[in-house]
């Protein structure tokens, strides 16, 4: 051998290594990094296939973060109404007393609460509970159809928060006479939808004319069913409207708390236990929480394609490691051990598993975009859906993966060399 | 023996296997390889030469009698230790080339030492220089769907040789090429060895053969001849 030759590398061994007891030589590796490769490149062998068994896993995982991502969506929109709407409106209503009597609040509360710190308004609703509201006094006064009829203050839809829908309200001047405005729900029930010529309902027997109709109250849906008349001529033709059912109150921002705590003794003094005072934003911000859990139905669903997708991969995966006895053969040849076969395969099922979640995800989100660009929606998916989804396809792909790999472990190196 | 040590590399002894349904393919064989040593092991199809070599190979296990290769008893040995043994002290050459067809001579290569532990970067180098050194160089990225089948088994000895084993371990090498790029393949595998590997070869051509220094003849689960030139 020339100099030059053994210069390039192939040095002479003369001897075997001495053998020395406990091992600690000629140790067969697979560190995670070069398994990560192993498998990469395993998958890229085999695209199609690999994206053909992917599949099943992104449609699955892509189910479940739409739901996901559509209720957060959906959810994320009331919030936003809610907030636009004013988290900082309070109502006030009688109670029960300390001693189980009904509560009346004093004609007194209204003006009390409108001068304390920190409200930038109130307005109180009368109910009146003997008169109805009909289309006709040929209707059977029965037949209300569940529609309230309150004296209301001019000051009111500013308070509770919502617009008209068509007309006016109540002023100065309409609430001296029988004028009626509708809520939106009640409208409907009457069957008045528009303004256009001369509209009256019959109300507590006199002829009322509508002149407004009313958006829906979102933070007070049961004003919707009612029907407002000013309070001049509610005393007139009731003589009833002296306690308030309800007061509505719009707190400064940032002391809705503080205005709470005082609105009950502020109402009535001698008897504050039977006021109740609520927030009416916290009721629906709670709602909200609830309709942003998911549909069981479509997350079963969803499970169910996943499953799916775990045994198409399973399948997938014992397939082609009878296809690929030769690699596998070959690999023990060069020294791997049946631990590096196994999590080869573990590691290739697993890795095709989170493409998939990862894919599912793109889909999922472009689901839940579509959906909430269509009803005009925030667009959220939760950010641990960013995370869950790959792990999820990793999980199910490492346990489908479980029996090929075992599989591929025992197979005999030497028949697996033979077979191709 | 003369005054140097000469080590054995490959040792069996009494060794017999079994295969389910009863078939013998190894009856009670014993011999001892040299470290060094270049030989050729001839006989008919079904003579026990691949189970033989398997055997040598630790890719199995006998069902009685003793091995030991590189001066390891293989008998007892773990499944780990003896995957530790074939990644860095034993080559294999296969007539069928057992190449990964989606990857480059170099990467072919350089994958045969995957499991030794060697960084990705040290195993490309060899990868090289023992693609060089078997007449590849001008071949490093070419895919073997682009090569001669003499070309092919050049890689695969590349393959075998680039981590330096002490043991080369060739079954039928020429079994798929035509007479010349076979000819070419064995005279590599003789040079290559003979810079300090042991050569067991299983071939059934005789020209092949008469080019090994000893030669084991093998019949029905036996060696029936141990011819020294």
């Amino acid at each position: 051998m020339s100099v030059a030759e053994s210069a390039r590398g192939f040095r002479r061994r003369a001897r075997v290594p001495e053998q020395r007891p406990g091992g600690g030589r000629d140790v067969a590796r697979l560190p995670p990094h070069e398994l990560l490769s192993v498998a990469v490149q395993g998958l890229r062998q085999r695209r199609l296939r690999a994206a053909l068994s992917a599949l099943g896993i992104a449609i699955g995982i892509g189910a479940m973060v739409a739901v996901v991502g559509v209720s957060a969506s959906s959810q994320a929109n009331l919030l936003a109404t809610i907030d636009a709407l004013g988290t900082n409106l309070l109502t006030v209503t009688p109670g029960t007393t300390f001693f189980g009597n009904a509560e009346v609040l004093p004609d007194t509360s209204v003006p009390m609460i409108d001068h304390m710190a920190n409200v930038d308004g109130a307005v109180a609703v009368y109910q009146l509970s003997s008169a109805t509201v009909l289309r006709s006094p040929f209707v059977p006064s029965e037949e209300t159809g569940g529609i309230g009829v309150d004296a209301a203050g001019t000051n009111m839809l500013g308070i509770v928060g919502t617009k008209l829908a068509a007309g006016h309200f109540l002023d100065a001047a309409s609430e001296n006479f029988p004028e009626v405005v509708l809520g939106a729900q009640a409208a409907s029930t009457l069957d008045i939808t528009s303004l256009t010529g001369h509209i009256q309902v019959w109300l507590g027997g006199t002829w009322f004319d509508v002149i407004g109709i009313m958006k829906p109250v979102i933070l007070d849906p049961t004003l919707d069913s009612t029907v407002f008349i000013g309070l001049p001529v509610a005393e007139r033709l009731f003589q009833q409207a002296d306690s308030p059912s309800e007061i509505y109150v719009r707190a400064n921002v940032n002391d809705v708390d503080q205005v709470s705590n005082l609105l009950a003794p502020t109402a009535d003094p001698q008897n504050a236990d039977g006021v109740d005072v609520s927030r009416p934003s916290d009721v629906l911000e709670a709602r909200a929480a609830a309709k942003g859990q998911f549909t069981t139905l479509l997350l079963g669903l969803g499970a169910v394609a996943l499953l799916v997708g775990a045994i198409g991969i399973a399948n997938i995966m014992v397939i082609s490691v009878l296809e690929r006895r030769g690699e596998i053969g070959l690999r023990r040849a060069l020294g791997a051990t049946r631990r590096h076969i196994s999590t080869q395969f573990l590691a290739e099922s697993a890795l095709l598993a989170a493409l998939g979640g990862v894919a599912g995800l793109a889909f999922g989100a472009l689901a839940t975009w579509v959906y909430s660009q269509a009803k005009n929606q925030p667009f959220v998916v939760p950010t641990w859906a960013l995370i869950a989804a790959p792990a999820a396809g990793f999980v199910i792909g490492a346990l489908a993966g479980l029996y090929p790999a075992a599989k591929a472990a025992r197979l005999s190196p030497t028949e697996a060399l033979r077979a191709s | 023996m003369s005054a140097v040590a000469i080590r054995t590399a490959l040792r069996l002894a009494g060794v017999s296997k079994e295969y389910p349904g009863g078939v013998h393919a190894l009856r009670n064989v014993s011999v001892e390889i040299d470290e060094g040593e270049q030989v050729a092991v001839v006989g008919p199809s079904g003579s026990g030469k691949t189970t033989m070599l398997t055997i040598l190979g630790t890719l199995e296990r006998p069902s009685s009698g003793s091995v030991e290769v590189a001066g390891r008893d293989v008998v007892k040995a773990s499944d780990a230790d003896l995957a530790g043994l074939r990644a860095h002290q034993i080559g294999f050459v296969f007539q069928g080339f057992h190449l990964q067809d989606g990857m480059t001579a170099v990467d072919n290569v350089a994958t045969g030492m995957l499991y030794t532990g060697k960084p990705k970067a040290e195993r490309r180098e060899l990868a090289r220089e023992a693609l060089e050194r078997v007449g590849l160089g001008h071949r490093l990225t070419h895919k073997p769907t682009q090569m001669s089948g003499g070309e092919r088994q050049r890689v695969a000895i590349a393959r075998a040789l680039a981590k330096r084993p002490v043991i080369i371990l060739a079954d039928e090498p020429t079994g798929n090429l035509d007479s010349k790029s076979g000819e070419e393949v064995i005279e590599l595998l003789h040079e290559l060895a003979s810079e300090g590997a042991t050569l067991a070869l299983i071939t059934h051509d005789e020209n092949v053969a008469s080019t090994f220094g000893r030669r084991l003849l093998m019949r029905d689960g036996e060696i029936v001849g141990d011819v020294r030139r």
